[in-house]
C-alpha cells in the first residue's frame, strides 16, 4: 500500500494521517509539499486537516488553486482514491470535485469534541468495513464545517447515495440536537458520484488507536484494503 | 485602473455572522433591524488598456478564485 499526504502551509494533521497509515497497515507514505507539481504513483492521496494558507479568502480556496492540487484533480478524475479530512474536505469542495461548500459553524464557535456519526453508505471503498447504519464515535475540530448546498444539489446527492456520514445521537437518531455545526441534513461526509473521492469533517486519523479513546475511525483507512486486495 | 469587487452571500444561504452582528446591534439599542448580511470587498489595481478588458479579466478572477459561486454573488465596479 502506497499513499501520499499533501502538505500545505498551515496543514497540521499531516503527520497524524501518515501515522495512521503506517500503524494500521505499514503503508509507504510520501509527504508531498504544495509547490511540487506531481504526486508519485500511489493507491491513496490524503488532503489533511489544518488551516491551509491561514484560511485566507475562504477555507481551502487558496490551496484548491495550488500546483499540487492540479495533480490531485487529475488523479481524482482518473479514479485514484482521494480522502479529504476537515480542511481537506473544504479543499475538495473548492475544487468542485465534491459538491457543496463548508461555511462557518452556525454557533460561530470553533468546535473540538467527539461526535457520533451514522454510516449512511457502507458500499464505498472507504466504508466497506462498516456496517450499514453503524454508529461510530470520531472527533471533530473545526470552525467552518457547516455543510451547505442548494436544494437541487442536496436532492441529487441523496438520490445518488453520496452522503456517507451524518452526525447523530448516541442512539443513532438524526436530530437537530446532534448537529454540531448547522450542516444541512446533519451531513458530515460526502463522496463523489464515481465513488473514489471522500470528504469528511470528522477526523478518522485521530481515532484509530485505543490511546485516542476510540478506534472507530480506523475502518475509513482499512476499508481501502478490500479494494486493493481485490 | 482600479476595480472594486463586492462579494455577497446568495439569498437563502445562512449567514451566522450577519445574525450575530444583528444581535449585537439590537443589544446596542438600534431598533428596526430586519436582517444583516455580511459580505466582502476586494480592491484590485490592474494594468489594462480599457474597462471592458479589465472587466473580463476580473470576471475570470471571480469565477476562478475570488468568489465561490455555490454560495456567493459578485459585482464588479471599475473606476
Amino acid at each position: 500500500m502506497k499513499a501520499a499526504v499533501i502538505i500545505f502551509p498551515g496543514s497540521n494533521c499531516d503527520n497524524d494521517a501518515k501515522s495512521a497509515l503506517e500503524k494500521l497497515f505499514n503503508a509507504e507514505v510520501s509527504m508531498v509539499w504544495h509547490t511540487d507539481t506531481s504526486i508519485p504513483k500511489v493507491d491513496l492521496v490524503i488532503l489533511p486537516g489544518g488551516f491551509s494558507y491561514g484560511d485566507y479568502l475562504r477555507p481551502g480556496s487558496i490551496a484548491s488553486k495550488s500546483k499540487i492540487v492540479e495533480d490531485v484533480i487529475n488523479k481524482g478524475k482518473k479514479g485514484t482514491p482521494i480522502l479529504g479530512i476537515c480542511n481537506g474536505f473544504q479543499i475538495l469542495t473548492e475544487t468542485k470535485l465534491l459538491p457543496g461548500v463548508l461555511i462557518r459553524n452556525s454557533n460561530l464557535k470553533f468546535i473540538c469534541e467527539n461526535t457520533f456519526l451514522k454510516v449512511e453508505n457502507n458500499s464505498s471503498i472507504f466504508t466497506s468495513r462498516y456496517k450499514y447504519n453503524e454508529i461510530i464515535n470520531i472527533p471533530i475540530a473545526h470552525h467552518d464545517g457547516n455543510y451547505f448546498a442548494d436544494e437541487n444539489t442536496i436532492k441529487k446527492i441523496e438520490d445518488s447515495n453520496m452522503i456517507v456520514f451524518k452526525y447523530c445521537e448516541k442512539n443513532g437518531s438524526i436530530s437537530k440536537n446532534s448537529n454540531p455545526n448547522g450542516s444541512i441534513k446533519n451531513i458530515a461526509g460526502v463522496i463523489n458520484k464515481s465513488g473514489n473521492i471522500l470528504g469528511m469533517m470528522p477526523h478518522p486519523e485521530r481515532a484509530y488507536d485505543k490511546l485516542f479513546g476510540t478506534v472507530d475511525g480506523s475502518k475509513v483507512f482499512t476499508s481501502l484494503l478490500d479494494k486493493l486486495l481485490r | 485602473m482600479k476595480a472594486k469587487i463586492f462579494i455577497t452571500l446568495k439569498e437563502g444561504v445562512l449567514d451566522p455572522q450577519g445574525k450575530a452582528i444583528a444581535q449585537s446591534l439590537n443589544n446596542l439599542g438600534f431598533t428596526g433591524i430586519n436582517d444583516v448580511r455580511q459580505g466582502r470587498l476586494i480592491e484590485i489595481e490592474i494594468d489594462k488598456d480599457n474597462k471592458p478588458s479589465a472587466f473580463k479579466e476580473i470576471d475570470q478572477m471571480c469565477q476562478k478564485l475570488l468568489a465561490n459561486t455555490v454560495i456567493e454573488n459578485y459585482k464588479i465596479e471599475i473606476t
